[in-house]
């Protein structure tokens, strides 16, 4: 995770390239640990099963990137990217899909419910939009208590049909509290595409926001210097008292719903030529016009700290079958 | 000993929470400047103001959930639901999230939320504002259940309740409201999780919830002047479940009767009867004998409504079937 006195002043049109390579450094990071889980998943060695991030990298470091690490978010059951964004160790997360005592829910969640309230994660949801009223509540708390922080919702264009959506966004801009309700819109509902999930054309999702009055602010999901930036005028909006934003950020899943998944819905050459046109790590490795050497490098960096959380996730402790009653109640 | 309605011991539970602590928070339909639709929270916008009493949209999803960000971030919500019909709404949130999340964060999260609501039959208002829904969610690890009979009850527990660091969901009983009951001059915190013996006797024990405890007394009222003594427990917490007292009451009388005002498939008395054979199995002299509401949605005509739900007769002749059998 960047540190706050390395951002970008709010309302600065530009990021200076020492923190681009930050973000760049980051999404790879989020990239290699998701190809690792998909291989270590084909392996046969995770558990339960996995929704991986590939594709929707710039969404979670662009907006991570922009909050403080007192503010707090909610996931979905695409989670990983947000958590390391966030700044939970890779370890603790690979030891979680493992389903290890050592794991950042202690092996109580699994990939659809990483926890770690340390750095604000309130918790990944499985349940579509099952996160965003806790982020209204949690807001309110932060108001009531004249704290400077924000709550934030990561959800996708299959929530915005749910009536949780549509109840939350009514009663955070009722309260205007400082709530940040992050879209990410990739066009599918599992294997549903927008044009038989949504009565608008994709693009134009944001203009939900309208019938709560909310504040839209709208960037390109594969730019993460533009999710970035919008981010931070999200966040100022809210710390300011002017209510609730909903972050609109068109994306692509860049693969299956869940690991394995076929895809027998999808158009193999739309795809080919997503991954072509939209992958933001190559957007941004052009944009930063890095070298061979200097990615080569930085990968190994990367995939060396991905392939310690593997063995750091192997050697860890498997919880006790009667653990299951420890946390029921407080 | 001052005495309170139930209406009354329920507000000041609520007023005394309030006072005592900046993180209790009042929200739900209706409940500010009207003062609820029970008229319980009547006042407390005066006192509290409208940041601490919120009235909310119609959103109960909304509602439970945001009450479940809040307690998470330290505070202490009380939200209304204003019919128990309408938690059916709120179940997502409560049942897959309020519930889980201490559990799915490895004992990170606490969820410090109390959901008051109320229902019960009486007065005719149909099918879908009376229902007894309690037995629901006993079946959900990771809440606590409580259904208060008296005004000193309802409010010791619902101070316990807005204390306890877990979701608790406070069913109140609609037709109890106006009831008077002595309660002590300083609130005194009921432990949730025990029951109360509210009648001693020797050879039956009516385990009863909500209204059916007072019909409860009045049949052992009855019973009594033919020679039946009756004992009346009220276990108050349904999850947790006060074991203990109820087999030991058992264990004493040797016969059972459950009573509630739900109906009797899959209702409380189920639970309670499941958990009597097993732990007083050598000492029971009769079946245990489940009273509660014929298996149909609530009729609205008052000659079917009354006929739907128990009464102390249906109590009364419940325990002359026990003690017929031996």
């Amino acid at each position: 995770m960047t540190t706050v006195e390395e951002k970008a002043e709010p309302g600065r049109k530009r990021v200076s390239d020492e923190v681009l390579r930050g973000f760049f450094r980051e999404m790879l990071l989020i990239r290699r640990f998701e190809e690792k889980v998909e291989e270590r998943f084909r392996a046969g060695e995770l558990p339960g099963f996995l929704h991986v991030a590939i594709g929707q990298e710039a969404s979670a470091t662009g907006v991570c990137s922009a909050l403080a690490r007192e503010d707090v978010f909610a996931s979905t059951h695409r989670a990983h990217g947000h958590a390391i964004a966030k700044g939970t160790p890779v370890e603790k997360i690979m030891a979680e899909l493992y389903g290890k005592a050592e794991g950042c829910s202690g092996g109580y969640g699994g990939s659809m419910h990483l926890y770690d309230l340390e750095v604000g994660n309130l918790g990944a949801n499985a349940v579509v939009a099952g996160g965003l009223p806790a982020v209204v509540g949690a807001a309110l708390a932060f108001q009531m208590r004249g704290e400077k922080r924000v709550a934030v919702a990561f959800f996708g264009d299959g929530a915005t049909n749910t009536g949780t959506f549509h109840e939350s966004l009514n009663l955070a801009q009722l309260w205007k509290v400082p709530a940040l309700f992050v879209l990410e819109n990739n066009g599918w509902a599992e294997s549903t595409p927008a044009v038989q999930q949504l009565p608008l054309p994709v693009d134009q999702l944001g203009k939900r926001a309208a019938a709560f009055g909310m504040k839209l602010i709208e960037a390109d999901g594969q730019d993460v210097e533009a999710v970035y930036l919008a981010a931070l005028a999200a966040r100022d909006h809210a710390l300011a008292g002017r209510g609730p934003v909903l972050l609109h950020l068109r994306t692509f899943r860049l693969t299956g719903h869940y690991v394995g998944d076929p895809q027998v819905y999808r158009d193999r050459e739309a795809l080919k030529r997503e991954r072509e046109t939209k992958d933001p790590l190559r957007l941004l490795g052009a944009r930063l016009e890095l070298s061979d050497d200097d990615f080569a490098a930085l990968d190994a960096e990367v995939t060396a700290e991905v392939e310690a959380s593997v063995a750091f996730a192997k050697a860890g402790t498997d919880p006790k079958p009667e653990d299951a009653l420890k946390y029921v109640y407080a | 000993m001052p005495e309170l309605t139930y209406r009354e011991a329920v507000r000041d539970a609520l007023a005394q929470a309030l006072r005592t602590d900046e993180s209790v928070f009042v929200m739900g339909e209706d409940i500010a400047e009207m003062g609820g639709s029970m008229a319980v929270t009547q006042g407390l916008l005066e006192e509290f103001g409208p940041k601490r009493i919120r009235n909310t949209p119609i959103s109960e999803m909304a509602i439970v959930g945001s009450g479940i960000g809040a307690a998470i971030q330290g505070m202490r919500p009380v939200v209304e639901i204003m019919y128990e019909d309408f938690l059916t709404l709120s179940m997502e949130q409560l049942v897959n999230q309020a519930a889980k999340h201490r559990t799915m964060s490895g004992g990170q999260v606490k969820v410090p939320l109390t959901i008051r609501t109320q229902g019960g039959a009486g007065w005719s208002p149909g099918a879908q504002h009376a229902q007894q829904l309690e037995a629901w969610f006993v079946h959900v690890p990771g809440l606590k259940v409580v259904f208060a009979s008296t005004p000193e009850d309802v409010r010791g527990l619902l101070w316990s309740a807005i204390y306890d660091d877990n979701p608790v969901v406070f069913f109140e009983h609609r037709t109890l409201y106006p009831l008077k009951g002595e309660v002590p001059t300083k609130l005194e915190p009921i432990p949730l999780g025990k029951a109360r013996i509210h009648r001693e006797g020797e050879d039956v024990t009516v385990v009863a919830t909500g209204r059916l405890v007072h019909e409860a007394l009045q049949a052992a009222e009855v019973a009594e002047s033919e020679g039946i003594s009756v004992e009346v427990v009220d276990p108050r917490t349904l999850l947790p479940l006060d074991e203990e007292a109820i087999l030991g009451s058992v264990r004493k009388t040797t016969r059972c009767v459950t009573a509630h005002e739900a109906v009797i498939r899959g209702g409380f008395g189920s639970e309670l009867a499941a958990v009597i054979q097993h732990g007083a199995f050598d000492w029971l002299d009769a079946p245990i004998e489940r009273v509660g509401a014929r298996f149909a949605p609530l009729p609205f005509a008052p000659a079917m409504e009354q006929w739907v739900v128990p009464h102390a007769e249906d109590v009364l002749e419940a325990i002359r079937r026990t003690v017929a059998r031996s």
